[in-house]
């Protein structure tokens, strides 16, 4: 089960990379998503440009207002950065969860968002936390908020000539939490997500100021609940709140029926994980 | 393509097409077959083998991508004919019964131990969690990684649950 032959390019710097991305080519970060897809031969690049020499790009660093991940930082660094969980608690569980260990000592947080598949973990979490994707090509920078980015299945706003070159995480207040839980396809948390969801609340005397509801494995791409966030909004976050605003957990989202459960199931679950995420969230502001 | 690294502590170079994977590196370049394939899909861990001291499975890599990087493979464990304190837990406490999965099992056990010399029974279950096992249900492996952890720390390792059976 060998990929079909490609041209392999591995650049040194970014200027190379966009230089060598021209038709018909794939970037390639750990490549735990792309090279299973490459052995099916569902994608058979021309050529494949391995970002993974690349410097300074496995960083984490703090930019005052946001914190910056980089390209290269893999699930299991974005799993366990003190930064990531100060600031972006829901992206760092859904890192954690994301694979298994192999994987996430190869994957990539940024990969995984630019691959976007509709049952991955992280980008909800990034949903959640109003990431900023910054996607770079030869022609400059341009920035795309997360709620924009995820377009539909194995599709987002990164083109083919663009590398999504490091994410923007907004710091969080001493007032906000976020959370993610998920139903995995084995069971448990293993595997992607039958259903999951990502939760960001910032708390204001008491009741919620502001929320964010994020939703994955359920529709056709990542996406937000935003009616979940509108019911949440001005209730004291109690659990009959919490309870309530779940019930909008599949407001406007197409729940696809797949392998791994009905659209009823889906629903049921979305609703549920809905619920767990926001209570974690607030419980971890 | 010409790709070197060092395999087992020994520096190989050779010329590979870009689609070759690392598995198939190991197995048909070097012969080193004790790193299998199992799944070819990413699932089932039988190919774990660590790069730069990390488990990662083989099958989901080019050798390409290992260009430059230590690689230590199953074969690359016992030194002097004695075996690794894995090796020698999963003989001890049946960590093993067909034996296919049981190299990239260790691979990954491994790599768990040298992050984390006494992990609980959760945490070795979710250190092997990348490792698929359809033989023994997974209940001796993780009595095979205790044992090997307490070798490592050294301490003595906890009896066999066999012991004082009827």
């Amino acid at each position: 089960m060998y990929p079909r032959s490609f041209d392999y390019v591995a650049p040194n710097t970014l200027a190379e990379a966009f230089n060598a991305l021209g038709d018909n080519c794939k970037v390639m970060a750990g490549g735990m998503s792309l090279i299973p897809l490459m052995k099916m031969r569902l994608f058979t690049p021309g050529v494949v440009v391995d970002i993974g020499n690349l410097p300074d790009m496995d960083q984490i660093t703090d930019e005052g207002d946001h914190i910056k991940v980089g390209a290269l930082v893999r699930h299991g660094t974005t799993a366990s950065d003190g930064l990531i969980a100060a600031n972006a608690q829901a992206l760092a569980t859904a890192a954690a969860l994301t694979g298994d260990v192999q994987v996430r000592n190869r994957g990539t947080t940024c990969g995984a968002l630019a691959h976007a598949d509709i049952a991955a973990d992280q980008p909800a979490g990034a949903l959640a936390a109003d990431a900023v994707m910054v996607v770079e090509s030869a022609g400059g920078s341009r920035e795309v908020a997360a709620s924009d980015f995820f377009v539909d299945s194995l599709t987002s706003a990164c083109g083919p000539q663009e590398i999504l070159t490091h994410i923007k995480i907004p710091k969080a207040g001493e007032d906000e939490g976020s959370a993610y839980d998920k139903l995995g396809r084995r069971g448990g948390h293993s595997d992607y997500a039958v259903a999951g969801a990502a939760a960001w609340v910032k708390k204001s005397n008491g009741s919620i100021e502001a929320a964010r509801v994020a939703l994955t494995g359920v529709g056709t791409k990542p996406q937000l609940a935003e009616s979940v966030a509108e019911a949440l909004v001005g209730t004291d976050g109690s659990d009959a709140a919490i309870e309530a605003a779940a019930q909008h957990a599949v407001d406007g989202v197409v729940v696809l029926e797949d392998l791994y459960g009905s659209e009823e199931y889906k629903t049921h679950l979305a609703k549920v994980y809905v619920g767990r995420a926001i209570k974690q969230a607030i419980a971890n502001v | 393509m010409e790709v070197s690294m060092t395999v087992n502590g020994r520096e190989v170079s050779a010329d590979v097409e870009p689609r070759t994977l690392l598995v198939h590196f190991l197995r048909e370049e070097l012969r080193l077959t004790g790193t299998h394939v199992g799944c070819e899909t990413g699932y089932c861990g039988a190919c774990t083998v660590h790069v730069d001291g990390q488990a990662i499975k083989s099958c989901t890599m080019l050798a390409v991508q290992a260009n430059g990087s230590e690689v230590k493979t199953i074969e690359g464990l016992a030194s002097n004919g004695d075996l690794h304190p894995v090796q020698e837990g999963f003989w001890e406490r049946h960590g093993l019964q067909c034996g296919f999965c049981t190299p990239g099992m260790i691979m990954s056990a491994t790599a768990l131990l040298d992050e984390n010399s006494n992990p609980s029974e959760d945490e070795i279950r979710h250190g092997i969690e990348g490792n698929l096992c359809r033989c023994t249900g997974y209940h001796n492996i993780v009595r095979a990684v205790e044992y090997a952890g307490a070798k490592m720390r050294g301490e003595d390792p906890p009896p066999p649950d066999w012991e004082g059976a009827e």
